[in-house]
C-alpha cells in the first residue's frame, strides 16, 4: 500500500484572472506504515496536496499511483480509493450533522455499503480509538466541547477503516492541552495499528515529537523531505520561508555556540534534556541508557 | 464544481467600465433591461447586441468567463423556449403527434431566448465589473429619496452588502463541506431524486449551522465596533460623479434613444 506522486502540478482557477499555481512539480513516495508530517506556511500548497491523495482534486498535470494503479485511469474505482485513504479536513467538526455522535460516526461506514451492525461495530471501534468518553456517544455532537467535537469528527473518518489516514491541521484552534491530547492519540493509533498517517501542520513543534519523516512545502514545491533531524538542520533556511524549527533546536545551537558539547540534532524536549545533562556531566538515573 | 457559478461574481481587472460610478452602471443596466422589452423587431436586438458587445469589449472581462456563468441558466432558458414553442396558438408550421409549432410560437420562442440571454449577460456584466461594496453604495445613494417615505434605506443597503459578501464565503463553505462528506463516502451525484434530496442533509445541516455561526460572529464584531445604523454615518470613499461618469450617462441615453427608436420601427 503506497502512494506515489509523480510530477504533480495543480493550478487553481486555470482560466480565470487569478490563476494560482498551487502545486509545482511535486514528487513524493509514501511507503506503508510511515508517519509523515507535511509542513508548510499558509498557502504553501499542503492542503491542496493532500486533497489529491484521495482524488478530491484532480491534478492539472502528472500522475498519482495508489498501490501501483494510476488513480486517473478511467476505470479506477474512485469511491473505493476514498474509503482506503481517509481524509480529515481542517476543522472537521464543521461537517457533523447527525442527531447524536454515534450516528454521525456511522455515516461513513454506511456510505461504504456496510450493514447496520457492521457499521455500528466500526463506529464503536473508531470512537474508542480516539478516546471519546462512552457517556458522550449519544449526545448531540453540537453540545460537545471543541476538542471532543474534533474527536468525533476524526472518528467519523476512522470508522471507514482506511489504510491511510490524512489529517489536515488536526490541532488548529485547540488549546495546548487539547492539542497535545489529540497528537498523542494519533501517535498511539499509529503505533497500535501500523497505519500510514500523514499529518499536515504549519507548526514544527507539533510534529517534531511524533513523525518519522517531514516534508516541507513552500510555494507549491517540496522544499525538504527527510527525517526530522535532517530537516531541522536547515533551520536557518526554514526561518527564511517563515517556518521555525522547534525551540529546542535554537537552544541547543545557542549552547553549542557558547562552547557546550551538546548534540544539536536532538528534536524532542526529552532528547534535548538528555544531551544538555550529558554535556554538563550529570546523567541522572532516569536518563541513563 | 460550485465555483463555476459566475452569476453575481466580481471579476477583478482594470477597465473603464470597472471605474465607472456604480450609479451610472445601475441606471444603465436598468435602462438596458427595460429597453429589451420595448423592441418589436429584431433590429432593436441588433442595436442592443452591438451596445452589449462594445461594453463587454471595454470591460476587459473575457467573453469565455461570461459564458461560463450562463451554463447555470441554460435549463431555465430551455424550459421557456420549449413552452413558448409548443404552446402558442397561431398558424401551424409543423405538427407531430399532439405537439404543434406555430409561426407565432417560433417567433416568441426566439425572441424570448434572445431577450433572456441578453438580459442575463447584461446584468451579470454589471456585477462582474462592480465590487459588491460599490454596488450597494450606489443603491443606497439612488434610493435616498425613499427615506422620506420612511424606508430604512441604509439598513436595506447594509443587509444587501452583507448578503452579497456572504455568497462567496458560503459557496466556499459548501465546497468544503461537500468535499469533507465526499471523503466520508457521501454521494451527491447518483440516485433518483429522493435519494439525492436525502443526500443533501449532510451538506445542508452543517451549512446552516455555519451560516448562523458566521452571522453571530459578524453581529458581535459589528457591535464591538459600535455600529449603530446609518444615522450620522459617513463614508471613507463617498461616491462622486466625474467626467467619465457624465460621458457614460450620455452614452447610455444615446443607446436608449437609438435602440428603442430602431426597435419600434415597423419593418
Amino acid at each position: 500500500m503506497s502512494i506515489i506522486l509523480d510530477h504533480v502540478n495543480y493550478i487553481y482557477g486555470e482560466d480565470g484572472p487569478l490563476a494560482v499555481k498551487a502545486l509545482d512539480d511535486v514528487c513524493l513516495q509514501i511507503p506503508d506504515g510511515q508517519f509523515v508530517g507535511i509542513i508548510g506556511h499558509t498557502g504553501s500548497g499542503k492542503s491542496t496536496l493532500v486533497q489529491h491523495m484521495n482524488g478530491l482534486l484532480k491534478a492539472t498535470g502528472g500522475h498519482i499511483y495508489f498501490n501501483g494503479e494510476d488513480i486517473y485511469d478511467r476505470d479506477f474505482p474512485m469511491k473505493k480509493l476514498r474509503s482506503r485513504v481517509g481524509l480529515v479536513f481542517q476543522y472537521p467538526e464543521h461537517q457533523l450533522f447527525e442527531v447524536d455522535v454515534f450516528s454521525d460516526v456511522c455515516f461513513g461506514p454506511k456510505n461504504l455499503g456496510m450493514d447496520k451492525k457492521e457499521a455500528e461495530l466500526k463506529a464503536f471501534d473508531a470512537l474508542r480509538k480516539v478516546g471519546m468518553p462512552m457517556e458522550l456517544y449519544y449526545q448531540s455532537p453540537f453540545e460537545l466541547s471543541g476538542g471532543q467535537k474534533r474527536r468525533a469528527a476524526i472518528a467519523g473518518v476512522l470508522a471507514m477503516a482506511p489504510e491511510i489516514l490524512i489529517l489536515d491541521e488536526p490541532t488548529a484552534g485547540l488549546d495546548p492541552k487539547g492539542r497535545e491530547e489529540i497528537l498523542r492519540q494519533i501517535k498511539e493509533l499509529q503505533v497500535q495499528t501500523g497505519m500510514t498517517i500523514l499529518l499536515v501542520s504549519h507548526s514544527m513543534e507539533d510534529v517534531a515529537e511524533y513523525v518519522d519523516r517531514i516534508v516541507v512545502m513552500n510555494k507549491g514545491r517540496v522544499m525538504y523531505d527527510g527525517a526530522p533531524k535532517e530537516v531541522f538542520a536547515h533551520y536557518r533556511e526554514l526561518e527564511e520561508v517563515g517556518l521555525a524549527a522547534p525551540q529546542v533546536t535554537y537552544i541547543l545551537h545557542a549552547l553549542k555556540d557558547r562552547g557546550f558539547d551538546v548534540d544539536v540534532n536532538a528534536t524532542t524536549t526529552g532528547e534535548a534534556v538528555e544531551t544538555v545533562l550529558h554535556a554538563l556531566g550529570r546523567i541522572p538515573e532516569a536518563f541513563r541508557p | 464544481m460550485l465555483r463555476d457559478i459566475t452569476l453575481g461574481q466580481y471579476y477583478q481587472t482594470e477597465s473603464v467600465i470597472h471605474r465607472l460610478d456604480p450609479r451610472v452602471k445601475l441606471g444603465g443596466t436598468l435602462g438596458y433591461i427595460i429597453s429589451l422589452f420595448f423592441f418589436r423587431n429584431f433590429l432593436g436586438y441588433g442595436v442592443a447586441a452591438v451596445f452589449l458587445a462594445t461594453v463587454i469589449g471595454l470591460s476587459h472581462v473575457p467573453f469565455r468567463f461570461i459564458v461560463k456563468g450562463m451554463k447555470a441558466i441554460v435549463f431555465l432558458l430551455l424550459i421557456t423556449v420549449t413552452f413558448n414553442l409548443f404552446l402558442t396558438p397561431g398558424t401551424e408550421v409543423v405538427s407531430v403527434w399532439r405537439l404543434t409549432i406555430t409561426v407565432e410560437g417560433l417567433r416568441t420562442a426566439v425572441t424570448m431566448a434572445i431577450r433572456l440571454t441578453m438580459l442575463i449577460i447584461g446584468s451579470s456584466l454589471m456585477t462582474l465589473t462592480t465590487t459588491p461594496n460599490n454596488l450597494t453604495d450606489g443603491m443606497e445613494s439612488m434610493m435616498k429619496p425613499l427615506k422620506a417615505l420612511r424606508v430604512p434605506v441604509h439598513e436595506v443597503a447594509m443587509i444587501m452588502s452583507i448578503a452579497l459578501r456572504f455568497i462567496p464565503i458560503l459557496l466556499e463553505e459548501t465546497d468544503k463541506i461537500m468535499k469533507a462528506q465526499i471523503a466520508r463516502g457521501a454521494d451527491f451525484e447518483t440516485g433518483n431524486i429522493v435519494r439525492r434530496a436525502r443526500a443533501l442533509v449532510p451538506l445542508l445541516v452543517p451549512l446552516f449551522i455555519s451560516a448562523f455561526r458566521r452571522a453571530n460572529d459578524l453581529a458581535m464584531a459589528m457591535e464591538a465596533r459600535c455600529y449603530r445604523g446609518g444615522e450620522g454615518r459617513t463614508k471613507m470613499k463617498p461616491l462622486v460623479y466625474q467626467r467619465r461618469d457624465r460621458l457614460g450617462q450620455i452614452c447610455i441615453l444615446a443607446y436608449l434613444a437609438i435602440s428603442i427608436t430602431a426597435g419600434r420601427l415597423r419593418l
